[in-house]
């Protein structure tokens, strides 16, 4: 099998869980949108001071990037949550599908507002004064007749607000909300079009029906067709149905594995559900988390399960700035995350993902170079490269202030055009991921970090609260522990971050699985 | 009967006045008609009536009651309203058009019906078109159904604003007759505002003309007709007669004198 037929096939089998998450997603937010905008748009139409107001409120949010509007909910959430915690002692979940439903839900307001006014403060005169002269109260004008007239004009936005919130849904996914988007995410992550083309297109064909269906209504509406209007108010209800049955019921006991955005990341969750899997465990997945929000979501038991790294824990969590030994690290770190967030911090597994500085092995054997000391002698004569953030980070400060790195020069890259620029000699020294596959297969050495400037990055696994002890997951993850060693991670990587024939990272976490087993099973 | 009495609007907060302190009274059974140029207060002072605009001040008296005594749309659902717009209801058919007010009311649905069918032969229109839309009308066929609505629940007082006006002559002749003979059998009380002063001379019983929100002159027609004293409202009232002269010397002549 080609890699692309695999990607399609790896794509079609997720088909299911991500439609039926986006369709119940989106029909939430316009059925919520429709419940707010329509009494906002009465208000409006009655009341010409507020109306300036409504509108330029309803503007001004669509101004807001969708990604952006999704991304600030999450925060105003976890602050109410918190609140309601403080004042009633429960709390909700601030991830996944309450910020997307509000978020999309504020997005679908402004077409369905603007053409509902325009619509009724644009009836012809004669029509309301008659209204108001056969004798109508203000309630009876609204609902014989301007409503009923208003109807095609409110319909069409209802249209426009369907496809945008169908649209903007696909960028609930990190926010920890599943969609067709995480086809997007992920593809962008691992640089896998197909996925990203398929969401898209799942995406676009989705709020293509959708669109259409509702012309159907509008156009009934418009005809006084009650055909036309039973027709696509039908199917409408019968597809959301559909799509949301799969839910009832569904996995309640399954366990929740979570990911951050990066291909690394992608097939640890998977290996952890292929793990699973074979002991019988259900599971699902959100991936394309951010950072401190994957954290956040398993210390709120939002997930059960996640890999994470021991420096990023240590800085950004414990928020320490020391930089003691890798050893000494993990313990403390495991005692306070038991201690602090009743999180348990199962073990290593045996690789680490740090920030480190690699040479090509030839260029560095003959500088003589192997240390970042021996590095640092000879720094004045060499290019850096780094990628966008490295020289803003932390690790940078602390390796000047441990080596005192004065580069000849330094230039920043994509990540991809980074090692394309170290292969061709462009720069000498690039800042790189320590188990990144592109290190073995572009001949790369990773220098020495003898005065441990840099914190170990161990990749850890971590456990919610409510399955810390958990007898079914310790088993089933007890014989990844300390069994991933760099060189297969690497692997595993390359074969997912490759330009020519990489795979999805779910065959990655396959192969990467029997690898390990082959080598526990013959050493 | 309807009865004002010093009334006065201002849309501007009382730089400028639309109808200044006016008081006249039309009688149970009476046609009167106001005439006057385009803003006059004609239409304002009819529609203070219905309270479609309310009065600053001075007071009106719908059968003795004072209106603002009555709800709005109760008030408006004890007076026929007809206007040149006509304003039908462009999602309901005429049966539906026609019987509003009634259902506004709560009249059971047969006497609903039953009224819409008499409604239908009493404006002569024919009893099929019961279910036809709005859309599908002539302008005169509209107007006729804006006529029938108006009368659907009996009101005793008629309210007309130029409601023939945007018709052609014959079928304008034609419903303002129409109109006078249902006035008479039914023994309603109109009062009509329109611009076209032979209108209000054929139809009308009593004539107001009003000029810069005042009434400049108020008598039978007979009596404006002949030499007023006030020469604008003798101008006005003159039109008909002059207009009718220049036709006789076309006819005579072969020229007019212009």
């Amino acid at each position: 099998m080609t890699s692309e037929a695999s990607a399609w096939t790896a794509a079609w089998r997720l088909l299911p869980e991500y439609v039926s998450e986006h369709v119940v997603l989106s029909a939430c937010a316009l059925a919520l949108g429709l419940l707010i905008s329509l009494p906002l748009t009465v208000l409006a139409v009655r009341c010409p001071r507020v109306r300036w107001p409504v509108l330029a409120f309803a503007s001004v949010i669509q101004t807001i990037p969708s990604l952006a509007l999704l991304a600030l909910f999450y925060p105003l959430l976890l602050a109410l949550s918190a609140l309601t915690q403080k004042l009633w002692g429960t709390s909700f979940s601030a991830l996944g599908f309450l910020p997307s439903l509000l978020a999309l839900t504020l997005y679908s307001m402004l077409p369905i507002i603007r053409n509902g006014v325009t619509a009724i403060v644009n009836l012809p005169a004669p029509i309301v004064e008659a209204a108001r002269g056969v004798g109508m109260t203000d309630a009876q004008r609204l609902w014989r007749i301007e409503l009923p007239l208003a109807t095609p004009m409110l319909m069409a936005g209802v249209r426009t607000a369907a496809v945008w919130v169908i649209g903007a849904a696909t960028l609930s996914t990190p926010v920890g909300q599943t969609s067709l988007g995480n086809y997007i995410f992920s593809g962008l992550q691992v640089e896998n079009w197909v996925s990203v083309l398929f969401g898209c297109l799942a995406a676009a064909l989705l709020a293509l029906i959708v669109d259409q269906l509702l012309g159907l209504i509008e156009s009934g509406t418009a005809r006084r067709s009650p055909l036309r209007i039973v027709l696509g108010v039908s199917i409408l209800v019968v597809g959301f149905a559909f799509a949301a049955l799969p839910r009832i019921g569904g996995s309640a006991t399954a366990y929740v594995i979570g990911a951050k955005n990066f291909s690394e990341q992608y097939i640890l969750a998977d290996l952890i559900a292929q793990r699973l899997g074979q002991a019988g465990h259900a599971s699902t997945q959100k991936t394309g988390l951010g950072s401190v929000i994957a954290f956040r979501a398993l210390s709120r038991d939002e997930l059960d399960v996640y890999v994470d790294y021991s420096g990023t824990l240590w800085a950004n969590v414990m928020r320490r700035t020391d930089t003691p030994a890798r050893e000494v690290v993990l313990k403390e770190l495991t005692v306070w995350l038991e201690r602090e967030h009743g999180i348990a911090l199962l073990g290593s597994l045996g690789f680490e993902n740090a920030y480190a500085l690699a040479m090509r092995r030839d260029r560095a054997e003959a500088l003589g170079i192997r240390t970042i000391d021996d590095l640092a002698r000879q720094a004045g004569a060499l290019q850096m490269g780094s990628d966008l953030e490295f020289f803003e980070r932390p690790e940078w400060q602390a390796l000047q202030t441990a080596y005192g790195l004065t580069f000849a020069g330094r230039r920043q890259f994509q990540p991809t055009f980074m090692y394309k620029a170290v292969r061709d000699g462009e720069v000498d020294v690039i800042s790189a991921f320590s188990s990144d596959g592109r290190i073995a297969a572009d001949n790369l050495i990773v220098l020495e970090d003898p005065r441990q400037a840099i914190l170990p990055y161990d990749a850890v696994v971590l456990l919610s609260p409510r399955r810390a002890k958990d007898p079914a997951l310790h088993h089933a993850l007890a014989s990844l522990i300390g069994a991933v060693d760099i060189e297969s991670m690497r692997e595993a990587n390359l074969e997912v971050d490759r330009e020519v024939g990489k795979i999805p990272p779910a065959e990655a976490a396959t192969r990467l699985d029997s690898r390990l087993r082959n080598a526990t099973l013959s050493p | 009967m309807i009865t004002l009495n010093g009334v006065t609007k201002s849309f501007d907060g009382g730089t400028a006045f639309a109808v200044r302190n006016v008081s006249f009274e039309v009688p149970a059974g009476a046609f009167v008609a106001i005439v006057g140029g385009s803003g006059s207060g004609k239409t304002t002072t009819l529609k203070t009536i219905n309270r479609l605009i309310d009065a600053d001040s001075g007071s009106i008296a719908i059968e003795g009651t004072p209106i603002q005594a009555i709800e709005p749309h109760a008030l408006r659902r004890r007076i026929g309203y007809v206007f040149q717009g006509i304003g039908l209801f462009p999602h309901m058919n005429v049966a539906a058009n026609i019987g509003i007010t009634p259902q506004l009311l709560g009249w059971r649905t047969e006497e609903i019906r039953a009224r819409t069918i008499e409604l239908l032969d009493l404006v002569d229109l024919p009893r099929e078109f019961a279910t036809r839309m709005p859309s599908e009308l002539s302008g005169g066929q509209r107007q006729r159904v804006g006529v029938a609505r108006a009368l659907a629940a009996r009101p005793s007082i008629m309210l007309m604003d130029e409601p023939f006006g945007a018709l052609d002559p014959l079928t304008r002749d034609a419903l303002g007759v129409n109109y006078r003979r249902l006035h008479d059998r039914m023994k309603l009380t109109t009062l009509m505002v329109t611009h076209d002063v032979l209108e209000a001379v054929l139809l009308a019983d009593r004539i107001l003309v009003m000029r810069a929100g005042e009434i400049a002159a108020d008598g039978p027609p007979r009596e404006l007709l002949n030499d007023h004293p006030d020469i604008e409202v003798r101008t006005l009232m003159d039109m008909p007669r002059r207009q009718s002269t220049r036709v006789q010397s076309l006819l005579e002549n072969g020229a007019t004198h212009r």
